[in-house]
């Protein structure tokens, strides 16, 4: 019986140990990439934010109603000209994949920044400037600085525009801020 | 019968074992001395509150042991964002002056490997310093020290909380020293590249409501310029 027991212990010790061995603590659920390939230029990905479902936070000085409610910004004059805005982001499919930070400020020194971190949790993160003066037709460009885990061999530009909702429909967003991404893997040379 | 009792009993003890060699393991201390305390570079030091409730946004998906802050922000409630929590908060310096505003994302990381004592968090940082610039921190955060001084003891603990004084670095890479890379944005940082280090201080933590008394510190080196070649004599 003494025999058993001690082979119970050993088996015991083994079983524990390839459970945590082979079961994987997290699995990070992922949402189809929607990556469009292009005819000669390159491949797209499609993002958007429905506003203002998607909106996490606004941190703006002097907003009647802040988003969320309770929210307190500082009360900071170094805060004027600051914006700070934080949404969930959704792919083409209108499915939730990340969650992004956008930060706009104005500063008399360095003018102004418009600048995007978005999050995908199951693919990585990528950091974007955003040039502030806007393209034709609404678009402001943006270029793709740093990028982690899938995004970190990438290069490339974003386009941010606002589209207002026009559809009239009762339960209709304002409309959306559309982002789209043309990241491709960089030029790595063979030597 | 007796001696599936037997080995029944033994493959228990034997996990039992095994989580409190697991867990005991001197070998898988957290790291205390942070790599950029032998620096000769300038060190900037932002500090914040892990308290949800000091913060000026905390969220997750609402079923996590820290309550959404405030109790109207969005939840990240569906399935591809549901590990991941989002925080905005005043980031001060070391004379406890507001400085800037911080965003961190942070999912858990599919290379966690508990069996290494590795808890591994993927996060990033948005900064916006108004009198700097703004930066990007890139990191991996290891939280096994945390869970083992802090979050069990509390559990263990007849009260359910935990009161000590506990320092430890969460930054375990991509530096190969265990550090973060930190990337410039805009005004004084534009261009820059270099390394950061993520460290809390606890002081108290509840079962219930999580971080009772926990700051955060986010130490990023400033590299000196380089001095310009002087002519011989």
């Amino acid at each position: 019986m003494l025999k058993t027991f001690i082979a119970g212990c050993l088996l015991g010790i083994v079983v524990a140990g390839a459970g945590l061995y082979f079961t994987p603590a997290v699995d990070q659920f992922r949402e189809q990439s929607m990556i469009v390939v292009h005819p000669n230029q390159g491949n797209t990905e499609l993002f958007h934010v429905n506003v203002p479902k998607d909106r996490i936070m606004i941190g703006a000085p002097s907003r009647s109603s802040p988003v969320p409610a309770g929210l307190k910004w500082p009360d900071d004059e170094q805060f004027a000209d600051t914006r700070a805005e934080l949404f969930k982001i959704r792919n083409g499919k209108d499915a939730v994949v990340g969650v992004a930070s956008r930060i706009a400020a104005s500063h008399e020194d360095y003018g102004d920044v418009i600048e995007w971190v978005f999050h995908l949790p199951a693919r990585g993160s990528a950091y974007v400037r955003v040039h502030p003066e806007p393209a034709e037709g609404g678009y402001r460009i943006g270029e793709l600085t740093w990028g982690t885990r899938e995004f970190a061999a990438m290069e490339g530009a974003i386009s941010e525009r606002w589209i207002a909702d026009v559809s009239g429909s009762e339960d209709a967003s304002a409309g959306r801020i559309e982002i789209i991404a043309a990241f491709v893997g960089q030029a790595v040379d063979e030597e | 019968m007796k001696y599936l009792i037997s080995l029944v009993a033994g493959i228990v003890l034997g996990a039992a074992a095994f989580f409190m060699l697991l867990y005991y393991n001197p070998f898988m201390a957290q790291n205390k001395l942070s790599p950029l305390s032998v620096t000769d570079n300038e060190l900037i030091s932002l500090e914040y509150s892990t308290v949800a409730a000091n913060s000026l946004i905390y969220t997750n998906d609402g079923e996590s042991q820290i309550a959404p802050y405030p109790a109207k922000v969005l939840q990240l409630w569906e399935r591809s964002v549901s590990q991941t929590s989002a925080l905005a908060t005043v980031l001060k310096n070391s004379r406890n002056q507001t400085v800037g505003i911080g965003i961190k994302f942070s999912s858990d990381s599919e290379s966690t490997r508990i069996l290494n004592g590795e808890v591994i968090v993927d996060s990033v940082w948005h900064i916006y310093l108004p009198a700097r610039g703004s930066l990007f921190i890139e990191q991996q955060e290891n939280y096994w020290g945390y869970l083992r001084d802090i979050v069990i003891p509390a559990y263990r603990s007849s009260g359910d909380n935990w009161r000590g004084i506990w320092n430890g670095n969460t930054t375990s890479g991509p530096g190969a020293l265990g550090t973060a890379t930190v990337v410039g944005g805009s005004g004084k940082f534009e261009g820059l590249q270099t390394e950061g280090v993520e460290a809390l201080t606890a002081k108290a933590y509840s079962v219930d409501r999580g971080p009772v008394a926990i700051d955060g510190n986010i130490t990023i080196e400033m590299p000196q310029p380089e001095a310009e070649a002087t002519p011989g004599p």
